[in-house]
């Protein structure tokens, strides 16, 4: 047995059980993330190190499982990928545990495999160990995907929310909004069709060439769920200082922008996928600026907004139009409203 | 009240249209505009065109704001 | 994007602030009905760029907001059988009533659907024939039109399990309700600018002949608020009381026809309740006769206990304007978005939450 996409054929639960189904199934697994940590198949995965280890994990439940852009199997490497490299790690080795739906079409399992071997690839990242699990049917929507992730950081590297300064730059990589935007667009419920794609990339490249041009990064972050409004707040908080965006700086795609007037919605609270902000000291923005703007991932980088004294713990912005407002982070769900 | 946006018609057939909104495609009901072309502008509330908007009225309304110095 | 930036420019906003400082008023009290533009001049912190002499007042524009504790417990009450699914804007679902909300009905197994337009509530029931769905038809004049399109498709198509909870109201007579109490000194409006694309700008004239009250139909851009903000002060200089239509790429003086005459085929003019203004007559709309087998009230009969409002929720104070979020007990220290406790911080237009979100502003 070889592939794992006998056309027709469905994950079953013999599949999740340990059995010479499950052997299968996992020796397929290896045999695509090809590497030789993994082809040895013990319980847990050793790996040497001296340095400071970054270590996280995360699951993906997202929904459509495809979507423009890619697929939660994508999702899954480059999101562990991004939370190792925003504390200044270099993402080395990676877990991928699936819980799948009894039923799962193979053909589809095997896709998003080969989509998760192509983003580690990408990344240079290897995905060592893993599990598998099969639920009845209804027990899991299709299927879920569990990526825990180690990295390493070189010495000399201290970055972390709680390290904004007073007087540095705030730089966005890129566009916001367009992760989430591509995701409402492929649910079928709101009926719009839109060209946006999910930005789902892997950041550490960028985010190596940031520390080669300074070691004096204070905060990196990569806003996904809440988007840049909550992450922003979030550092504010943890960093006790006050932050001051301005709102024509902020790039956002004009697909986008229509999407969020006709739904309602903020591009500021949608979630992005693989864009960052950094904060850096002014001295060394021009120069970090330059650096992610001839990186293909921060093509569109923008220089934001600066950290300040005043209203700690708080973000404002500077509006389009001239005016300031408090923004805060996000409480409920968004909803589609018209009145 | 109202979330109303500006979008531009691409199609009709019968009472509906399909509109383009900054790239954001979607269908609206017409019936509330009377003889609205393709390439016109109407407005669109929760599924529905209210009223067409006139570019020269947008422009003329520019006009007006920067007139006001 | 086309249409929208423009309408968003700094320059000219600098232009039209500066324009609007030469003025030499002591105070005028300008109020903008819609909560649409309420959040527009939340959102673009256009009061901190105000000068202190003109003070903007939010008022009952917010339709949710305005929806009496008596049809919000209906509304709950009618998802609780099991045999309904209730169609229903975003809006309604975290409304708390007086002892649950559709959010918490829906936790208990209710069906709850959110839709973005009546025309997904058609739909869910052509897709749902053996049970009964209920659209929430809350809002102004300008969904009222939408409401009876979809009743008339309903109609047209034979389908028998579709009900509207009918909940709409009116603005000219909520506005004649604020100027006849007295409560506050109101110097001119900031008038709706989609409702008065249905009824045009002919429909304020008594406001401005019978009150002296200057009234200005306004766009939704940043710039067609101060624009308007401008106009009403030259008409307060000038001592005018009129109707002018800055909107009016949008907006004509008898409004939008064939709307008016969806909204008479189907709906009848009646007296409602109002949170925070009582009754008001002729302000809302109900089903005539002969759509009579769409009322979801006739044919299901949600049954209430008292309904309460907290007394310390100063919601109807603030939809009148003679309180500001920030001096209800409530604000902040304990009525949040996340835990709200009256539906001025739920809605997604209401007066507490713009006020929360985007700071006091002036």
């Amino acid at each position: 047995m070889g592939r794992l996409d006998d056309k027709g054929k469905k994950v079953l639960l013999a599949h999740g059980s340990g059995g010479r189904l499950a052997h299968q199934l996992i020796k397929s697994f290896v045999k695509k993330f090809a590497n030789l940590t993994l082809a040895k198949l013990d319980d847990s995965a050793v790996l040497k190190f001296k340095d400071k280890l970054a270590f996280t994990t995360d699951s993906y439940v997202v929904d459509p499982i495809y979507f423009p852009g890619g697929d939660i199997g994508k999702l899954a490497v480059n999101g562990t990928v991004n939370d190792l490299a925003m504390v200044g790690a270099r993402p080395l080795y990676l877990t991928a545990s699936a819980i799948i739906e009894e039923g799962f079409p193979l053909i589809e399992l095997e896709r998003i495999v080969d989509s998760m071997d192509r983003a580690a690839r990408a990344a240079g990242v290897e995905i060592v160990a893993g599990d598998t699990k099969v639920v009845e049917k209804g027990g899991a929507d299709k299927i879920f995907i569990n990526t825990s992730g180690i990295g390493l950081i070189d010495s000399g590297i201290d970055i972390s929310s709680k390290n904004a300064r007073i007087g540095d730059k705030i730089i966005l990589s890129g566009t916001i909004g367009d992760h989430g935007i591509a995701i409402l667009g492929a649910r079928e419920r709101f009926d719009f069709r839109t060209r946006v794609k999910s930005d789902s990339q892997p950041l550490n490249g960028l985010v190596c060439e940031i520390l080669k041009a300074s070691k004096k990064i204070h905060t990196l972050r990569d806003p996904t769920r809440g988007g840049l409004a909550t992450a922003l707040n979030e550092i504010a908080e943890q960093s006790g200082v006050g932050i001051e965006i301005e709102e024509e700086k902020i790039p956002v795609k004009e697909e986008v922008k229509g999407a969020c007037e006709m739904l309602g919605f903020d591009p500021l609270y949608i979630a992005n996928e693989g864009k960052l902000v950094a904060f850096v000291p002014e001295m060394d923005c021009p120069k970090i600026l330059n650096v992610m703007r001839n990186n293909r991932y921060g093509r569109d980088a923008q220089t934001i907004g600066r950290v300040v004294a005043k209203h700690k713990g708080r973000v404002v912005v500077r509006t389009n139009v001239g005016g300031e407002r408090v923004l805060d982070m996000l409480t409920a769900e968004q909803l589609p409203r018209i009145c | 009240m109202c979330l109303a946006i500006p979008a531009r018609i691409l199609r009709i057939e019968g009472n509906l249209a399909l509109v383009d909104m900054a790239g954001v495609k979607r269908e609206a009901d017409i019936r509330m505009v009377s003889n609205a072309r393709v390439g016109e502008y109407i407005l669109i509330h929760a599924g529905f065109a209210i009223e067409k908007i006139a570019k020269k009225d947008a422009e003329e309304t520019l006009r007006l704001f920067r007139e006001i110095v | 994007m086309k249409l929208v930036d423009e309408f968003r420019d700094r320059s000219i906003a600098q232009k039209i602030i500066r324009k609007i400082r030469e003025f030499n008023f002591t105070k005028v009290n300008l109020m903008e009905v819609c909560g649409t533009h309420t959040m527009v001049i939340f959102k673009n912190g256009l009061k901190g760029m105000l000068p202190e002499n003109v003070n903007l007042l939010s008022g009952p524009g917010c339709p949710v907001c305005v929806t009496s504790q008596e049809d919000i417990d209906k509304a709950i009450d009618l998802a609780k059988n099991r045999n309904v699914i209730i169609a229903t804007f975003g809006d309604m679902v975290r409304v708390p009533g007086t002892d649950s909300s559709l959010e918490e009905e829906k936790g208990n197994g209710a069906d709850v659907r959110v839709i973005y337009s009546p025309n997904e509530a058609l739909k869910i029931a052509k897709e749902n024939f053996a049970k009964s769905v209920i659209f929430l038809a809350v809002g102004f004049e300008t969904t009222s039109p939408l409401i009876a399109a979809s009743l008339l498709d309903a109609r047209k198509e034979k389908i028998e399990n579709f009900y509207v909870f009918s909940s709409h109201k009116l603005i000219p007579p909520a506005m004649k309700a604020l100027l006849d109490s007295k409560e506050v000194k109101i110097d001119g409006f900031i008038c709706p600018g989609h409702v008065s694309v249905i009824i045009g700008g002919n429909a304020y004239r008594f406001i401005a002949e019978k009150y002296n009250a200057p009234c200005v139909i306004t766009g939704f851009e940043p710039l067609d608020v101060l624009q308007s903000i401008y106009m009403l002060l030259k008409q307060i200089e000038e001592d005018r009381a009129e109707v002018e239509i800055e909107y009016f790429r949008a907006v004509h003086p008898q409004g939008n026809r064939i709307a008016q005459e969806l909204i008479s085929e189907v709906f009848e003019l009646c007296d409602v309740r109002w949170r925070g203004l009582g009754t008001i007559p002729k302000s809302g709309y109900k089903l005539k006769e002969g759509f009579s087998d769409f009322d979801a009230e006739k044919e299901f009969r949600p049954k209430i206990k008292k309904s309460k409002e907290n007394p310390d929720c100063a919601c109807g104070e603030v939809l009148r304007g003679v309180k500001r979020p920030p001096q209800c007990k409530l604000f902040r220290k304990i009525c949040s978005p996340e835990k709200p406790y009256g539906p001025c911080m739920v809605s997604s237009e209401g007066t507490c939450a713009a006020y929360y979100r985007y700071g006091g502003g002036n």
